[in-house]
């Protein structure tokens, strides 16, 4: 069982991440929370001050900004002193509907929710291999999506970006397993969040909170993939199972 | 998106044009965009219609729930308004602190509690919410804020406080707590034949508790006419094994609507009677944690639902000491000549503190609350006779609980409703005051 002790949260506005960040603040945790604006850093960190964090930095940060995350882990460490966890919750729902048919929207979709998420993976990775082992398994948590697990023509773009990011988090985990790195890839279902608010709720969304301790126990227990809440596993079992003549006649 | 929603007590359902998230605080929603009225909203637990908005759109404050600084000596907190109250229970009970006042369920925002000036066990001896809060911040359409207190823009604090979410959107608020020796209460209960019963020793009571609620068995008639359990406590020291403060206190939820003939008087004065007689004694005494105290229903998730897929109406008024003992002998002969049963029937005085909120629903008097399941005419009909008894006593009904009383009993019962309705935001309106001001 880890307890990571110094997390660095890159999109920490997210209602996961900030319900994740808060399960970390009531262990007494240090944190450093990277979110687009200062305003909703500040009060994020007063939040998470309250929850009993024993530390809280934030950065400004855009997912756009390529130039900005080489320096990201320096940054985060010098203002922690040292990084054990990162988990990337950033991410961006197109309209499938809207983008399907410009270039530009989705080059620009996949650039936030692949290209820079890998982009972070890479350099949390770098970070991780030049530390000295300790008593922690450093951990790196990436958001994924159950979308991701098959391509389906009401979500494929995001779906695309979400399984590119899947596949390059199996390829690290098994590279950086040796070393003792966890890499841990969560695919939540439907979660009743500000980006949901306007869907009438059914039995299938989660809370946000219970995602949120749901990441936070995969990463104490170093899970390899989770699916949150767990029925999805068996759901996304079906869908992948379906022989693929038979998918694409599916209106998914 | 067009979607149906319904508030805490399952009727009536509407149709609403959107539902949109307001995130942060500095945040101002993009109004011009939005078609039609709009209404802020927390986690809907009002009972009736007050929280919702036919036709136009909810501006869901839920995700600004943030906790933004908790003052332990000089016991303020500081909070966004869509922090629901058991989250600051959690964080503050381990601290050794309280709040100042809390309504029968935590499942509410502190914006609710402010927009409602909702009261508890408490209120005789400490008021309403809105006679706690400190100050917040109140956004209106054209973008401005406000920050209200009882010093600074006084009016708009008051009319805020009660205001039923009609003012603006309030984003965050600070308002004070208590302390607390443990997370214990001292319970005692006593038995009491009859509701004169009740109205003869409950005041002198209320002086020594200050925590009191008492139940009534609504089936019970003639010489056991209103019959109940007075239950008074107190926060004391934790002595001996005091179990561990658990989050996880959900025991029971009922997952599906009732089929209709579960609850009918039967079955209801058969559990009324049980529930009577379970307290075997005159008078008891027992420790009791703080969430069973304050919040019996919390531990049945969605309980609502026993009521049956057509929901159910919750009817709470308060009438002058002067006149309760008669009001209360009408209400109860009235609702059992209809055979409507109630099982929550809750009775209570509140004291004279007054709220600063300008619609506030408590006065000094006696408050009793009934549900009754939606059987459709019948149930309203009766609910029309008690107003007029209400009405009649010089009472008022709890906006936050109501779906059906008249324009014209609510603007007798709340005259206020005038010198309020100029602090209405032209953009905000829901299906509640559309009913009562037109």
């Amino acid at each position: 069982m880890n307890r990571h002790r110094s997390i660095l949260i890159v999109g920490a506005s997210s209602a996961i991440a900030q319900e994740a960040a808060r399960v970390f603040a009531k262990r007494g945790a240090a944190l450093c929370l990277c979110a687009r604006r200062a305003e909703q850093l500040e009060s994020m960190e007063q939040d998470l001050r309250s929850h009993g964090a024993q530390h809280v930095a934030g950065i400004v940060f855009e997912a756009e900004d390529r130039t900005h995350i080489p320096m990201l882990m320096q940054q985060a460490s010098s203002l922690m002193g040292s990084i054990d966890a990162v988990l990337i919750a950033y991410g961006s729902l197109p309209d499938q509907q809207a983008c399907q048919d410009d270039v530009e929207r989705i080059v620009h979709e996949f650039e936030i929710n692949a290209t820079s998420v890998i982009a972070v993976c890479t350099e949390a990775a770098k970070y991780f291999l030049a530390q000295p082992q300790g008593q922690i398994h450093p951990c790196l948590a990436v958001i994924s999506s159950v979308a991701g697990d098959r391509g389906r023509q009401s979500n494929y773009i995001y779906g695309a970006a979400k399984g590119a990011v899947s596949i390059f988090l199996q390829g690290l985990r098994n590279r950086l397993h040796p070393m003792g790195i966890h890499v841990l890839t969560i695919k939540p279902g439907f979660v009743d969040t500000p980006m949901t608010a306007h869907l009438p709720k059914n039995a299938l969304f989660a809370s946000a909170r219970a995602v949120g301790k749901r990441i936070v126990s995969a990463m104490d227990r170093e899970n390899d993939v989770v699916y949150v809440p767990g029925f999805w596993r068996y759901i996304m079992f079906i869908i992948r199972h379906i022989p693929e003549s038979l998918f694409k006649t599916l209106k998914l | 998106m067009i979607t149906t929603l319904r508030s805490w007590g399952r009727t009536p359902q509407v149709h609403h044009a959107d539902v949109r998230s307001m995130t942060w605080t500095d945040q101002t929603p993009d109004f011009r965009s939005i078609e039609g009225s709009v209404l802020p909203v927390g986690y809907r637990r009002s009972y009736g219609d007050s929280c919702l908005n036919e036709n136009g759109t909810l501006i869901d404050c839920t995700a600004m729930h943030r906790i933004l600084n908790v003052d332990e000596q000089q016991l303020v907190i500081r909070c966004e308004a869509g922090v629901r109250l058991d989250e600051i229970l959690s964080l503050i009970v381990p601290r050794g602190l309280f709040l100042p006042v809390t309504p029968g369920t935590q499942m509410v925002s502190v914006g609710g509690a402010i927009a409602n000036d909702v009261h508890g066990k408490n209120h005789h001896s400490a008021g309403s919410f809105g006679s706690h809060v400190i100050c917040f911040e109140l956004l209106r359409s054209d973008g401005s804020r406000i920050l209200c207190s009882p010093t600074e823009n006084p009016d708009w604090f008051s009319a805020t406080i009660g205001g039923l979410g009609l003012t603006g959107i309030i984003t965050w608020a600070e308002f004070r707590l208590i302390r607390i020796p443990s997370p214990y209460l001292l319970q005692h209960s006593i038995r009491f034949q009859h509701v004169d019963e009740y109205l003869e020793h409950s005041r002198e009571s209320d002086k020594i508790y200050p925590y009191v609620v008492s139940w009534i068995d609504c089936s019970a008639t003639g010489s056991r006419m209103g019959r109940g359990i007075f239950m008074g406590g107190s926060f004391v020291d934790a002595v001996q094994a005091s179990s561990p403060d658990s989050d996880n206190n959900s025991r029971l939820v009922v997952p599906f609507d009732f089929p209709s003939f579960t609850m009918n008087k039967w079955t209801m004065r058969l559990a009324s009677a049980l529930y009577y007689h379970r307290q075997f004694r005159r008078e008891s005494e027992h420790r009791v944690h703080y969430r069973p105290f304050f919040y019996p229903l919390d531990g049945i998730e969605q309980w609502n639902r026993a009521y049956g897929a057509q929901g159910f109406f919750q009817y709470q008024f308060v009438v002058p000491f002067e006149s309760a003992k008669s009001t209360l002998h009408q209400v109860l002969a009235n609702t059992a000549k209809h055979g409507k049963a109630s099982f929550v029937s809750v009775l209570k005085n509140f004291g004279s503190i007054a709220s600063p909120g300008m619609l506030s629903f408590p006065f000094e008097g006696v408050t009793l609350a009934l549900d009754f399941r939606n059987e459709g005419s019948s149930t309203l009909k009766m609910m029309n006779e008690l107003d007029a008894i209400v009405e009649h006593h010089g009472g008022r009904l709890y906006p936050a609980k109501d779906a059906r009383m008249s324009a014209s009993h609510f603007r007798k019962a709340y005259p206020q409703w005038l010198e309020f309705q100029k602090y209405i935001d032209p953009k905000f309106s829901s299906s509640f005051w559309r009913r009562v001001s037109s």
